[in-house]
């Protein structure tokens, strides 16, 4: 047995998504979804657990979480910064934005902060054409984006934390 | 401005429109009465002679592929919405679920209605949590009004609609893939036929059918197929969402007649060319259609056909608009990055293809490349062109060659030898 465990809010949580389905397969995707949440990333322990809760191989759930690039197969920040590089956005200016985030971060991409609190990584659009340049932290999109306003929102984030 | 006639945006900016109250209020669910009332295969009926063509950017008619689902097979049928909206430049379902959500509800409780449906998905991209969060609040209220659940508006006919949320994938927002995906696998299309009216979910009946489709349903309902055929041009009937962005004065999301007037609409509607600069060329539907030039634009139509006579399509209605300082080998390299990175890699010719040629160019913009690989790049989208199960491929061939064939001189001044 997995020496991890959802919570009991997780648990509930689980049994909704499986009453979504006709079959249980269905609900794969939506419990990866549901245990990133809980622990962080889709480490192959959390793929032996859903395995487990679902009857599937871990292999088999390692197959289905590879493909999805919201799934992290590696540990990320608290505050993970998707940034979109898409032709919209680029066009508006990502890249400076980016650099920002390097210079504020001091962290290239998919690397994470010596504190733990940030990482980021680019990634591709977003739906966010209209407000380019954007990004997306958790479940929050942070639009309409300028290097000067980089600062601003990191720090916004660490107060976030903080006061957690 | 013009003061068309909408069908989708007509309420979009009207406060607390996601709720119930205010939703019914403005007309709301009125539509799903009507509905209640008649046959389902006279909701078809009405649909079929609306016009209505898919406008996830197939741009297939919804009557006819409601048709196309057999009836007593003994199966369920299944309706999913796409709202998987992923095609760069895209960002109007998004709108359409974050400001007016029971429209979408509604057109859905019609189409089941129509298909004899009982389970349905909305399957949204997992990046929209926000989005879906609004969506799953306003079918909570719908299931507490007695719109959604064992019995709808007291009738007896049941339906249960389900957020699914996927996870990260452009590939899903194609109707088979999104079907695999929903059922718990890796993002795979598949070889059609079998095509999914006759076996999609768990291997039943099943309609998948983008946002914007199924909420043109209610006003379809609600004033007759015909007088939304009586909108558009020929073969182009109602309105279409456009969604803007790039070097535009006003980015954002349009609803226009089909029909309108390419140039007008971005001289008149969206406020002509950011900083008033010129403008250099448009990808009208999303990246994956081939770009116009400025002088191209001129007298082009926003509807099916005049675009697919100027050699482009309608697509997603995603308009990317670039203005004269636009770089256009950088900007095909960051396009065929998007569909290198969004290939699944099942087909080979896709594979191999959308990474080969996102190295040329990026070779290219190195000041590593030569003449020759202008060639090379055209011949890898003949490689890829019409070879595989799904239209990814063809979505990356489209930019390629018509950035490299319009603007070839400005990929000519990267080469060294």
């Amino acid at each position: 047995m997995s020496e991890i465990q959802f919570s009991e809010e997780a648990k509930r949580r689980f049994d909704t998504i499986l009453s979504h389905y006709p079959e249980k397969r269905a609900a794969l995707i939506p419990v990866l979804a549901l245990a990133q949440r809980e622990f962080g990333w889709i480490s192959d322990e959390v793929a032996d657990y859903v395995g487990q809760l679902m009857d599937y191989p871990p292999a088999d759930v390692l197959s289905v979480a590879s493909f999805y690039t919201m799934l992290h197969r590696k540990p990320v920040g608290k505050y993970h910064l998707d940034v979109c590089r898409t032709v919209s956005c680029w066009l508006m200016g990502t890249y400076p934005c980016v650099d920002k985030i390097k210079e504020l971060l001091g962290v290239e991409a998919e690397e994470i902060t010596p504190d733990g609190l940030f990482s980021w990584n680019f990634t591709e659009c977003l739906g966010s054409c209209g407000t380019a340049p954007a990004m997306q932290v958790g479940d929050r999109y942070f639009e309409n984006l300028k290097p000067e306003k980089m600062s601003e929102i990191i720090e916004q984030l660490r107060k976030e934390d903080e006061s957690k | 401005m013009t003061t068309m006639t909408k069908i989708h945006l007509t309420n979009i900016d009207k406060p607390g429109q996601q709720s119930l109250d205010k939703y019914r209020e403005r007309g709301g669910y009125k539509a799903l009465e009507k509905a209640l009332t008649m046959e389902p295969l006279a909701i078809i009926e009405e649909v079929k002679t609306s016009g209505l063509r898919g406008r996830g950017g197939a741009g297939f008619p919804t009557g006819m592929k409601w048709s196309f689902v057999p009836r007593n097979t003994g199966k369920p049928t299944f309706l999913l919405c796409n709202a998987d909206e992923s095609e760069p430049g895209t960002f109007k379902d998004r709108l359409l679920m974050e400001r007016d959500p029971h429209l979408l509800i509604e057109g859905m409780v019609i189409a089941c209605l129509a298909l004899q449906c009982h389970l349905s998905y909305i399957y949204i991209r997992g990046e929209y949590e926000f989005v879906a969060n609004v969506v799953n609040q306003a079918i909570e209220e719908a299931y507490a009004a007695g719109i959604l659940g064992a019995s709808v508006m007291s009738k007896d006919f049941a339906l249960d609609i389900h957020v699914h949320m996927g996870q990260g994938a452009y590939i899903c927002g194609e109707e088979t893939s999104l079907i695999e995906s929903l059922e718990g696998y890796r993002g795979y299309p598949r070889i059609k036929p079998p095509f999914p009216a006759v076996s999609g979910f768990l291997a039943s009946p099943t309609v998948v059918n983008n946002v914007e489709t199924l909420t043109a349903l209610p006003w379809i309902i609600n004033n007759g197929g015909a007088a939304h055929a009586a909108m558009g041009t020929e073969k182009s009937k109602g309105t279409k969402l456009f969604s803007v962005s790039g070097h535009i004065n006003k980015p954002g999301v349009y609803e226009v007649e089909l029909g309108y007037p390419l140039m007008d609409f971005i001289n008149n509607e969206c406020g002509g060319i950011r900083d008033g600069k010129k403008l250099k060329a448009v990808i009208p539907g999303g990246s994956s259609v081939p770009v116009l030039t400025a002088a191209e634009c001129v007298g082009v139509l926003l509807d099916y056909e005049s675009l697919l006579k100027a050699g482009t399509m309608l697509g997603s209605g995603g308009m990317i608009v670039l203005d004269e300082t636009t770089n256009m080998a950088q900007t095909l390299s960051v396009i065929a990055d998007f569909y290198a990175h969004e290939s699944c890699g099942q087909c080979t010719p896709c594979r191999e293809g959308t990474g080969w040629a996102a190295k040329v160019l990026r070779n290219l913009l190195a000041g590593k490349g030569k003449k020759s690989d202008i060639n090379l790049l055209l011949k890898i989208a003949d490689m890829m062109e019409g070879k595989t199960i799904c239209p990814l491929a063809d979505a990356d061939v489209m930019p390629i060659r018509s950035f490299l064939t319009k603007f070839r001189s400005e990929f000519e001044a990267y080469c060294t030898e």
